[in-house]
């Protein structure tokens, strides 16, 4: 028997309601520079909001808590920055190779992992995660612990230098946004609702026909290339690829990102990926208790508010309209 | 001249004399110097909260507050994580107004930080990193190193032990890209010095357990093992050398890059006998003493390590230059440091080359049996000084592209 | 020849105390199905209590610090461990197995998070007790009594607890308690204790490791972040519902380890994580384990 985590936010498909807050968010996420809210900072919570929807994308509507998604952010930044720097190549390419680095990696460890449930599937993928991280820690071109810096930001398309923090924004901004509703297409498609049945009682979809390894295997590599653009459009941004994106705790991050802001709900990420962002901006100051505040905010969330965010706000939302 | 005439002119002289200072100001009128540290992990006591009480003391020994000028802080915990350091240094550029900021323990960030520095246009007082590339071939206009530097502590440790008899050489090595630098640059000093390299063994970072590596040491007879390590891995390598008797059987240990706090962790008993090379000890001299005094209790009783020694020596000369020229702009005070000789309580008087290297004699020390110390921090004997035309890597070698 | 037999032993050291250390995170997945991410974090205080009971404490002029730490650590530890699992575990057994494995890894963060700040990270001394001090020169190899030491400590602990898991009555309950704990309980069988009882001795013998390691490795809060995934993957490869399982697999880590530091030591690192997805592509529940 799969054993699968209990998602209690239900999806609705397509309401008009998930448009209209995606088009609001957009506009807000646009404005924001003109708001005097510091654009670097955005950018940072826009990729992790990426990664966070990738990995809620398999943990949330596929059911797999994969623990070694570190490997999937890291290698497309490695790749990403490699290629931009030592081969010159322009930033979209850079980008396109970096996810594509990661979709290969998540093919292979997918078709190894995907056939143990649980706990398992959860050890086999931080081991390679780890392995990844070793072996990145040691290879000559990614500088080991001084990672790849000096990144060129480039000419997007050879025509717009993104070294001008207008133009990197709106990339990143639209990057996200693309994605986004990329993965709002894939949760309502029909591929997305034999997933959700798959979570929800593996054997009787088996029983129905679908082949369970299958969907899954797919999933999973989708979550990993989403969670390698995201890798590669951070090593552009800041011009850095370093092994903190392949330790395992970053791994933890985007877990505590996605269970804080609702596993399930497709907003959610989104709103834990800004938050936890924003807290560790905030404490940076604070040296370690940026750990313990993380920390606490795992146990919290992992006793009282497991719907998290989004998952409690909808929550109470449906039940102040019955 | 009538009146209107006079008080016209004076008016106008006055104004042109306004007009003239406006021009040298210090940015938003404050000097604003930016601390970033390790506060949480493997570099906190060497450098972390002791790096900004060695801040606030430079400037209160500058006086430069009494004269005028304005000057804050801030701080912030860089984790050892590149993207980390580079973050919170790029927000204090654009948004926090810093000018200048100082010490970044860890390469990796401070490379970073070097790069944005440069692009900014501000200035960065590099104490805390080891990398002698900041001053080779990532050197900028921007960046001061201070303290010491992989080369230097190569050379250093490498050179003098070599000629004191230590001629054959087993290197344990973390398998990072730091470590094997150190482990070439030590190469290179001890072959030069006439001695030879019997052997060495790569072990990976934050390897626990360095019995087998050990093992191996010994057995290769050599009559000095250099750990080319830092932190975690150089502590547990000294502790289970001492389990396993190295240094009792005649070996001698040399710690490629070792401070006062590694010592105090582990302990004379562990670490007695141990060689290695710095740039400050704060029981030198008379200066020296009275600034560790008043340092200890700003910072739990931990004595001033070299790194913090260059926090604020780096500061007062950063201080010095930013009055004379009566700007905090950061490629022009930078300039200005490199043309001024420096003279501070710390390290004497010394010279910052065209590359941005910061030239000073390098120590040669013994860490004391327990017996030999008479007060806690009591640590080091001085066993040899290397002089400072020759502590530091030749600047023709550096590949830095400011060197003509 | 000789050096290689060196490497042996050494390894075969390093194996023990793989295995003490993995013995408690085995009896705590394999009796009560919970993974404790905490371990690291318990290991880690173990060691600092020995290090407190040692410095601060002082009992005449032996240096009773050591042994009697060995005893009071795995209790004060096994305590905050009962504390743990009755205040937050025990509300999450009836949701999935992963939900505990994200409480104990946020617990870890808090835990080490409070230990650095209040004692930095570069480490604290801690001196080898006087009586373990010294070595045995075995011809091909010096051999420190402590290394000895920890080799016999590490099997009587590992066989005594898998004998009482095995082979005693009370193992027996515990057992079946894990299996079908409605029925065990209808038995009069205080199932909820026992448990409890069980995850404290689980944490003790995290703490136990602890002090064990504390001479010889560096004692400072980040000492069990990154070894407790070597220990999760010994764990996993032995087969997670066997004791022995753990144990001899740790034992034979510690041989291949070794190896891997003569031949190829660069990836020392990394080859107990190849084994791990070797072994689990083919016997999905371990080398031992009994698939549930």
């Amino acid at each position: 028997m799969a054993t699968t985590i209990a998602v209690t936010a239900p999806v609705r498909a397509g309401s008009n309601g998930m448009l209209i807050a995606t088009a609001v968010m957009a506009i807000v996420l646009a404005l924001a520079p003109f708001v005097g809210i510091y654009p670097v900072f955005v950018m940072k919570a826009l990729c992790f909001a990426l990664f966070a929807c990738a990995f809620n994308l398999l943990l949330g509507f596929g059911g797999l808590l994969s623990f070694g998604h570190s490997m999937f952010l890291g290698t497309a930044g490695y790749v990403c920055a490699y290629a931009a720097k030592s081969w010159g190549l322009t930033p979209e390419i850079a980008i396109v190779l970096g996810t594509l680095a990661s979709a290969a990696l998540g093919a292979v460890v997918g078709a190894l992992a995907i056939r143990r449930q649980g706990i398992y599937f959860a050890m086999i993928t931080l081991a390679v995660a780890q392995m990844m991280y070793f072996i990145y820690l040691q290879a000559p071109f990614t500088h080991g612990e001084d990672g790849i810096q000096a990144v060129p930001r480039g000419r997007l398309f050879g025509l717009i230098d993104l070294a001008n923090p207008y133009a990197m924004y709106y990339t990143v901004l639209a990057i996200f946004l693309l994605a986004f509703l990329f993965i709002y297409r894939i949760i309502h498609s029909p591929f997305g609702q034999v997933l959700k049945a798959i979570r929800e009682n593996e054997p009787r979809a088996i029983s129905l026909g679908y082949d369970a390894d299958r969907y899954k295997l797919i999933a999973f590599v989708l979550s990993a290339t989403l969670a390698g653009l995201a890798g590669a459009t951070k090593a552009i941004v800041f011009q850095l690829a370093s092994l903190t994106d392949v330790h395992w705790t970053m791994s933890g991050e985007v877990v505590l990102m996605t269970l804080l802001g609702g596993m399930g709900t497709i907003f959610g990420p989104v709103v834990g990926a800004f938050v936890i962002i924003a807290l560790e901006s905030y404490l940076a100051r604070f040296g370690e208790w940026v750990t313990v505040i993380t920390g606490t905010i795992f146990v919290v969330c992992v006793l009282a508010f497991r719907r998290g965010i989004v998952g409690e706000l909808s929550a109470w939302w449906s039940r102040t309209r019955s | 001249m009538n009146a209107l005439k006079q008080s016209l002119l004076a008016l106008a002289i006055a104004g042109t004399f306004v007009a003239g200072t406006a021009n040298a100001q210090i940015s938003d009128n404050v000097i604003k110097i930016g601390v970033l540290s390790d506060m949480s992990s493997l570099y906190t006591d060497l450098a972390g909260a002791g790096s900004v009480v060695a801040a606030k003391m430079a400037v209160e020994d500058s006086g430069i507050e009494k004269r005028g000028y304005k000057v804050e802080f801030v701080s912030a915990d860089h984790q050892n994580k590149p993207d980390i350091g580079s973050a919170i240094a790029r927000q204090w550029y654009d948004t926090d107004k810093v000018d200048v900021i100082v010490d970044v323990p860890n390469s990796g960030v401070a490379l970073a930080v070097s790069d944005l520095t440069k692009a900014k246009g501000k200035a960065f007082l590099a104490s805390g990193p080891g990398t002698s590339d900041l001053t080779g071939k990532s050197c900028s206009p921007n960046t001061i190193h201070w303290a010491y530097d992989t080369w230097m502590l190569a050379n250093g440790t490498g050179t003098a032990m070599t000629k004191q008899g230590g001629d054959t050489w087993f290197f344990i090595t973390a398998d990072y890209a730091f470590g094997q630098a150190l482990e070439r640059d030590t190469t290179a000093a001890v072959q030069k010095a006439g001695g030879k390299v019997l052997g060495g063994v790569r072990a990976p970072i934050n390897t626990q357990d360095f019995s087998s590596f050990l093992l191996q040491a010994q057995a290769s007879k050599a009559k000095v093992i250099g750990l080319a390590n830092a932190g975690g891995d150089t502590t547990n390598s000294i502790k289970q050398a001492s389990e396993f008797g190295i240094v009792k059987g005649g070996q001698s240990l040399a710690g490629l890059l070792v401070f006062l706090t590694d010592v105090h962790a582990l302990g004379l008993n562990t670490a007695q006998g141990l060689i290695f090379t710095e740039t400050f000890y704060w029981d030198m001299n008379d200066q020296t003493r009275a600034f560790a005094k008043r340092f200890a209790p700003q910072d739990k009783g931990i004595h001033p390590t070299m790194v913090h020694a260059g926090v604020y020596a780096s500061l007062i000369h950063y201080l010095k230059a930013v009055e004379a020229l009566k700007s905090d702009d950061g490629t022009k005070v930078i300039a200005k440091m490199k043309e001024m000789p420096t003279d501070d309580p710390l390290f004497g008087k010394g010279s910052i080359r065209v590359d941005g290297r910061k030239i000073h004699p390098a120590y040669l020390v013994e860490v004391k049996k327990p017996s030999e110390s008479k007060a806690p921090w009591d640590y080091y004997k001085i066993r040899a000084t290397i002089p400072a035309d020759q502590a530091f890597r030749p600047l023709a070698d550096g590949g830095c592209s400011l060197v003509k | 020849m000789q050096a290689l037999f060196g490497q042996l032993l050494i390894g075969l050291i390093n194996g023990a105390f793989y295995a003490m250390l993995s013995l408690g995170l085995a009896v705590i997945f394999g009796l009560l199905n919970i993974i404790n991410f905490t371990h690291g974090a318990q290991y880690m205080m173990g060691a600092f209590i020995a290090w407190f009971l040692l410095n601060h404490v002082h009992i005449g002029e032996w240096q009773l610090g050591y042994w009697s730490a060995l005893l009071i650590a795995p209790i004060v530890v096994g305590a905050v461990g009962v504390v743990i699992e009755r205040t937050m575990l025990s509300r999450l057994y009836k949701l999935d197995h992963l939900y505990g494995l994200l409480l104990t890894f946020g617990l870890a963060l808090v835990i080490q998070g409070l230990f650095r700040h209040e004692f930095g990270s570069s480490g604290m001394p801690y001196q080898m007790p006087s009586q373990l001090q010294g070595g045995l020169n075995l011809g091909f190899m010096f051999l420190p009594i402590y290394r000895a030491w920890v080799i016999i400590a590490s099997l009587i602990v590992c066989l005594s607890t898998w004998y009482v898991i095995e082979r005693t009555k009370l193992g027996s309950y515990l057992r079946a308690a894990t299996e079908n704990p409605a029925l065990v309980q209808a038995f009069g069988i205080n199932v909820p204790r026992m448990i409890t009882l069980t995850f404290g001795f689980g944490v003790g013998l995290a703490a136990l490791a602890g002090v064990m390691a504390a001479p010889i490795y560096q004692v400072n809060p980040l000492m069990g972040a990154d070894l407790i995934i070597v220990v999760f993957a010994v764990v996993v490869i032995g087969g997670m519902g066997s004791i022995m399982g753990s144990i001899l697999t740790g034992f034979g880590l510690g041989v291949v380890e070794g190896l891997t530091k003569y031949f190829y030591p660069e990836a020392s690192n990394t080859v107990i994580f190849v084994v791990m997805v070797i072994v689990l592509m083919f016997r999905p529940a371990g080398l031992f384990g009994r698939e549930r």
